[in-house]
């Protein structure tokens, strides 16, 4: 195909992701989006205009050669392109699907500034899924066994990136996980609707055909302590435990049944098949009228969670509006199509229950926005006197997570902020007891899939350097 | 790792099975437990480590067949394993010398307040042992019991074996005959232990209970075991599950526990029929 010129790759219009209809997947929990064909992904490549100084690799926070693998798409070469997105991001099928690409890459990609940004995400999306579903994965050649062996806790992503770069250096790699199933949010937070469970899945088995070591069921503090771990013969650890203790509302009513933490409610459908009940044995609650609270990726995956339950009215209540809301854009917009009904500039001050003890509605009060805060957001102030109901028999608080305790309290040289962050010297990842190293969630707090990898990236580095030192 | 080493049965519905669990086994203290799936389609169910063996690398757990997972769980036999068995969790019972402390067993939770028992006589406690069940075919663990206390009374509800009636009877007769204990440790049935809580308070005799809360992951990360106690939302997972039974809401706990009887009771119909 003879290359194009500039006028006309601006003249090929943003192809639509192809999606299951609405009223369709509200009745299922299969993924949203089909993937693009090659053909759509050819011409959506096409649309590229291979910049010299590529904006969006500069808003990749890995900083993935875009222009070349879009360029290779472009070519047919689809498992190349692969392979080079791979050489920085080692979970493309991943980040394709969940990054919050809008803020990142095709934020800035130039076309954007007049039209419409090339779909980034959609295209490492397919070519990661191009890979996997055509023959061999190939795994790449390690180094030499150094004979150093590093301790990872959590395999969130950034765990299993730091096992997968560590394992390729020759170091050898186990990662202790708390639940039953690796993986992290990834695996009992996001949905399969938006994040299939097998990926997943064939990411874990690659990495245990690279070599690394995965154990399930150890929580890091209770089976054993870090130091006892580092006692036992691990030369570094890694802490990539996250950000997976649940913020409740602390207002009335807040420990009736039916009123569920995210993480709980998310942790039911994805980690325990509770949307499979009975035939697997943990039972979830279904109801009318669902009230959902935040306005980030977990409200909405909770939200459209509900909607798939077959609840009739899921509310998703936020006390800012559309703009500020953190969620990935496309999400909302499924979100809507969905039937999702969006109540803004509201918050929940009560919830009653009925004589047995369940959720019967929420007390709700509008807001108004105010001055702007530490954030540069203005801030939601209460508009007195503006309470009303709103019928629910479940209700799910999705506002926010605390970081997890356990390894500062059971490590007493790791150091933490007074959010219960663990501290990292000088923008590294070493933390405060020698050895030791963080990432991810645990040390930024909420934040994103593709930060915790490149946090696992950087330490990976550290580790190694760490390691050849001692 | 989570083999069934030995079982046997208490009672028609109560299993004593031992796994292999070497980390479990080193690292348990009394009073903490572990989270069980059965199998693959399992959930994820809290039971207390009844007795641990580190050297042979071993845990034990006593199990009521109530729903579906223990039910299924007490089906299992010597050889097979279980899909997952993590722990231990929660926080261990606080041990100190307290004097004379009285432990109080209702049902399998006496299977509970075993280690945690002997844990206190260790300690130099006057140990008085209360074990109690609803009849003589669901009392556990007499002998094993009467080895670790300087006392042990015995009661079921319907007087088919030693003393007729309930536990709090038998906590009153002591106190009431100046045997005050420093510290009472009641675990069972929440009436139980809401019982023994109103009455110890009329004595003011500092109180500890064992809950059991619907739990998740038991790591802190839900929040669906969640107790009030002292009006503070509590984690009974990393928080306890042991809490001053003055302080705690057994009202919401009762409430809480019955969030899911519909489903429950489905499961159970299903594994009975399946086994058909
Ligand atoms: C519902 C939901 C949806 C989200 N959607 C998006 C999205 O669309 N895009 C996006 O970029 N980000 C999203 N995020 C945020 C993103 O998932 C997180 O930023 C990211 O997963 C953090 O990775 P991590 O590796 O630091 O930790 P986690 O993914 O939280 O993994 C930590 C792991 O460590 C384990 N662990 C903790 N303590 C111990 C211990 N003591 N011993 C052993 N194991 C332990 C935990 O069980 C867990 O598996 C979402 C988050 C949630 C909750
Ligand atoms: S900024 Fe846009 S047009 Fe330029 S290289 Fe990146 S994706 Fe292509
Ligand atoms: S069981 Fe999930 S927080 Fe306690």
């Amino acid at each position: 195909m003879a290359t194009l010129d500039k006028k006309e790759r601006l003249k090929i219009q943003r192809h639509a992701m192809p999606e299951q209809d609405p009223m369709v997947r509200i009745a299922n929990f299969e993924e949203v989006n089909f993937g693009f064909t090659p053909n759509l992904a050819i011409e959506e490549a096409q649309r590229c205009l291979l910049c010299p100084k590529p904006l969006c690799v500069a808003g990749c926070p890995v900083n993935i050669d875009i222009p070349s693998f879009i360029n290779l798409i472009a070519e047919g070469k689809f498992t190349e392109a692969a392979k080079k997105i791979k050489e920085t991001n080692s979970l493309p099928a991943i980040c394709g699907r969940v990054c919050p690409q809008e803020e990142q890459c095709e934020g800035v990609c130039v076309i954007g500034k007049k039209g419409t940004p090339v779909a980034i995400g959609h295209l490492e999306r397919f070519v990661a899924d191009w890979e996997r579903t055509h023959g061999e994965i190939s795994v790449p050649g390690k180094r030499p066994a150094t004979g150093k062996k590093v301790a990872v806790v959590g395999s969130g992503p950034a765990g299993l990136t730091v096992a997968s770069e560590l394992v390729q250096m020759g170091h050898a790699v186990t990662v202790f996980e708390a639940l039953h199933v690796p993986g992290g949010v990834l695996a009992y937070g996001i949905p399969e609707f938006r994040l299939p469970k097998d990926i997943l899945g064939s990411e874990v088995d690659y990495l245990k055909r690279l070599g690394v070591d995965i154990v399930t069921d150890f929580v890091v503090g209770k089976t054993s302590t870090l130091d006892e771990l580092l006692e036992s013969g691990y030369d570094a650890a890694f802490v990539g435990s996250g950000a997976g203790l649940p913020v409740f509302l602390n207002i009335p009513g807040e420990n009736l049944n039916g009123v569920y933490s995210a993480n709980e409610y998310l942790t039911r459908t994805n980690l325990m098949k509770s949307y499979l009940f009975p035939e697997y044995d943990t039972p979830i609650a279904k109801a009318r009228g669902v009230v959902v609270f935040g306005g980030g990726n977990t409200a909405m995956d909770a939200v459209r969670t509900a909607k798939r339950f077959g609840t009739e009215h899921a509310y998703l209540i936020y006390r800012r509006s559309w703009e500020e809301m953190p969620a990935r854009l496309e999400e909302r917009h499924h979100a809507k199509a969905e039937g999702i009904e969006f109540v803004f500039l509201t918050a929940p001050t009560r919830f009653i229950g009925d004589e047995s003890g369940w959720v019967k509605a929420v007390e709700c009060i509008k807001m108004e926005l105010g001055d702007p805060d530490a954030s540069g957001r203005r801030r939601p102030v209460p508009i007195k006197g503006s309470e009303y109901m709103i019928d629910a028999e479940l209700a799910v608080i999705a506002v926010g997570n605390g970081s997890n305790p356990l390894i500062p309290l059971t490590t007493p040289a790791i150091q933490t902020n007074k959010w219960g962050n663990i501290i990292v010297k000088d923008k590294s990842t070493s933390t405060t007891k020698s050895g030791v190293f963080a990432g991810g969630d645990i040390v930024r707090g909420g934040a994103t899939v593709i930060l915790a990898m490149g946090d696992g990236k950087r330490a990976a580095r550290e580790i190694d350097v760490y390691l050849k030192s001692k | 790792m989570n083999k069934i080493v030995k079982k046997r049965m208490l009672s028609p519905v109560i299993a004593e099975i031992e796994l292999s669990a070497p980390y479990i086994a080193r690292s348990q203290k009394p009073g903490q437990f572990v989270i069980v799936r059965v199998d693959d389609r399992g959930e994820r169910i809290p039971l207390t480590i009844a007795h641990a063996d580190a050297e042979k690398g071993t845990i034990t757990l006593i199990v009521q067949s109530i729903g579906k997972t223990t039910t299924r769980f007490n089906l299992m036999e010597a050889g097979e394993s279980v899909a997952d068995l993590v722990g231990p969790l929660g926080k261990p019972s606080h041990i100190q010398y307290f004097g004379r402390v009285v432990t109080i067993g209702g049902g399998v939770g006496t299977a509970i307040a075993w280690p945690t028992t002997r844990a206190f006589k260790e300690a130099g406690n006057e140990v008085i042992s209360i074990i109690g069940a609803r009849t003589k075919e669901l009392l556990i663990l007499e002998q094993e019991m009467r080895e670790i206390s300087d006392r042990v009374i015995v009661t079921t509800d319907d007087g088919s074996y030693a003393n007729k009636g309930f536990v709090t009877d038998s906590l009153k007769g002591l106190i009431e005959n100046d045997t005050i204990p420093n510290l009472v440790l009641a675990i069972g049935p929440v009436p139980m232990m809401r019982a023994i809580s109103e009455l110890t308070r009329t004595y003011a005799i500092p109180t500890v209970v064992s809950l059991n809360p619907i739990m998740l992951d038991g790591t802190g990360m839900c929040g669906v075991c969640r107790v009030s106690v002292g009006g503070k939302t509590m984690f009974a997972c990393v928080d306890g599950p042991e809490f001053d039974a003055h302080q705690v809401d057994f009202n919401g706990l009762t409430q809480r526990l019955r969030s899911y009887q519909k489903e429950e009771k489905l499961s159970l119909e299903l594994l009975k029929s399946w086994e058909r």
